[in-house]
């Protein structure tokens, strides 16, 4: 027989883990839909679930030196509304769902979706966040690249939970996020793409650069961004498809009902290319 | 089963219900409010569409337990309010409705667009709009409705 629990505080939500398995949810604006029932009828949850969007205390903006902290239960507008976010975090934001979708969804709740098309995943492993973990002995903290394991799989136990996401704070010159896909909004990505360089004196400094949905999880690869780093941009440009080639083993995208295998790898260089060429 | 006290157009609830049902059955089934439709129960299409302390969430993706010590408005509770006298003078006059069924989703989405950014500019309100799908009217004159509204209730939001 399926629980459900309500959680009003981050320790009562760590003291249920502890006892019972849970799903956690907190917008539930995945989480409804995946385990949809028919009309009228209450969702479908194959498991427990745990209520956790009531603790206020897991929602927050904060920064400090080095970082931006963002608490597990901030919902998407939120956050988007918050001067403190970095820019390029607003802007893949404003690309996702829609308005009213953003008002109860939580960034935490896309980093645990784990989707291979999840849209803030593509800038935050850009920006190589850090997530804090708590069950309730322990506290622990990991790479955001290294909790998504495959397709909707996490390194989660079964008594923790996402209770910050730390995102570095950078001074890029020049940093984008592309969507692609067939609306404005509500639309879950073909592909998507992030750059992010700093360039002093014509030299880059930093180079970053991310795909969505080509793969099982976000393709990155900081080997071919060593390759860019301390040369100038003019250098850089003259060896474009050298770089694109270099990325072309990485990018290994699927054929399903939102595109085709063709269309994302002419789209995933093209967009590349693009980056590249207005640097 | 769990406690739910929240308040619904303007009047406090306490239900004693299963807190994994959809805010859309509640309202529709519990409490007679039709206004909120099912247009696709996926959050994708904006029929479903109510206020959340005064911002645009789609019932079909939001569960009861969420509810707790919120105030829902559906567009029933809105119809009630000067806002929406506006507003509705506004899609009437633009032709902004025809078959009616995205129009609840379409006033609640402009109402929470407008509460926050009372003048928007057509970019703004197209964005306050995306989550919301007509299949008749082609958008832009509910767009250049939402702009009339802004205009001739200026003072209200």
């Amino acid at each position: 027989m399926v629980k459900s629990a309500i959680a009003k505080t981050l320790k009562e939500a760590l003291q249920l883990l502890n006892k019972d398995e849970y799903k956690i949810l907190a917008g539930g604006t995945d989480l409804l839909i995946q385990n949809r029932n028919h009309t009228s009828l209450p969702i479908a949850f194959k498991g427990n679930v745990l209520y956790i969007s009531h603790i206020e205390e897991l929602n927050y903006v904060k920064a400090d030196k080095d970082n931006v902290h963002i608490g597990a239960t901030t919902t998407l507008e939120q956050i988007l509304e918050n001067d403190k976010t970095p820019k390029l975090l607003k802007e893949t934001i404003i690309e996702m769902a829609s308005p009213a979708i953003r008002h109860t969804a939580t960034l935490a709740g896309n980093i645990g979706n784990a989707s291979p098309a999840g849209d803030s995943l593509v800038t935050l492993y850009l920006l190589d966040t850090m997530l804090k973990i708590q069950s309730l002995n322990k506290e622990r903290m990991i790479r955001l690249q290294d909790f998504i394991l495959g397709v909707r799989r996490i390194a989660l136990e079964k008594n923790e939970m996402i209770t910050e996401i730390i995102i570095p704070k950078h001074n890029f010159t020049k940093a984008y996020f592309k969507k692609v896909g067939p609306r404005l909004s509500d639309a879950i990505s073909k592909l998507s793409f992030a750059g992010a360089v700093e360039i002093k004196d014509n030299i880059i400094k930093d180079i970053r650069i991310t795909f969505g949905a080509v793969f099982m999880i976000v393709v990155r690869s900081q080997e071919n961004e060593a390759k860019m780093i301390g040369r100038s941009v003019n250098a850089v440009k003259a060896e474009i498809d050298e770089i694109i080639s270099d990325y072309e083993p990485l990018i290994k995208p699927i054929n399903d009902q939102r595109s085709n295998i063709e269309y994302r790898k002419t789209v995933a260089r093209n967009l590349l290319r693009d980056f590249i060429e207005q640097l | 089963m769990a406690k739910i006290d929240f308040i619904l157009n303007g009047e406090k609830i306490s239900l004693d219900t299963n807190p994994s049902r959809r805010l859309l059955d509640v309202l529709r089934d519990d409490f007679d409010l039709t206004g909120p439709k099912e247009g696709c129960g996926e959050g994708e299409c904006g029929a479903c569409a109510v206020l959340m302390n005064h911002e645009i969430v789609n019932s079909c993706s939001v569960p009861l337990a969420n509810c707790i010590g919120k105030e829902i408005t559906t567009i029933e509770g809105f119809m009630k309010t000067k806002r929406y006298e506006v507003i509705k003078e506004s899609f009437a006059e633009e032709g902004a409705v025809q078959c009616g069924f995205c129009t609840p989703g379409m006033v609640i989405a402009s109402e929470s667009l407008l509460n926050k950014n009372p003048h928007p500019s057509d970019e703004e309100i197209k964005i306050g709009l995306s989550g919301n799908l007509c299949r008749c009217t082609g958008y832009n004159m509910i767009v250049k409705a939402v702009k009339k509204a802004a205009k001739d209730g200026d003072g209200l939001w």
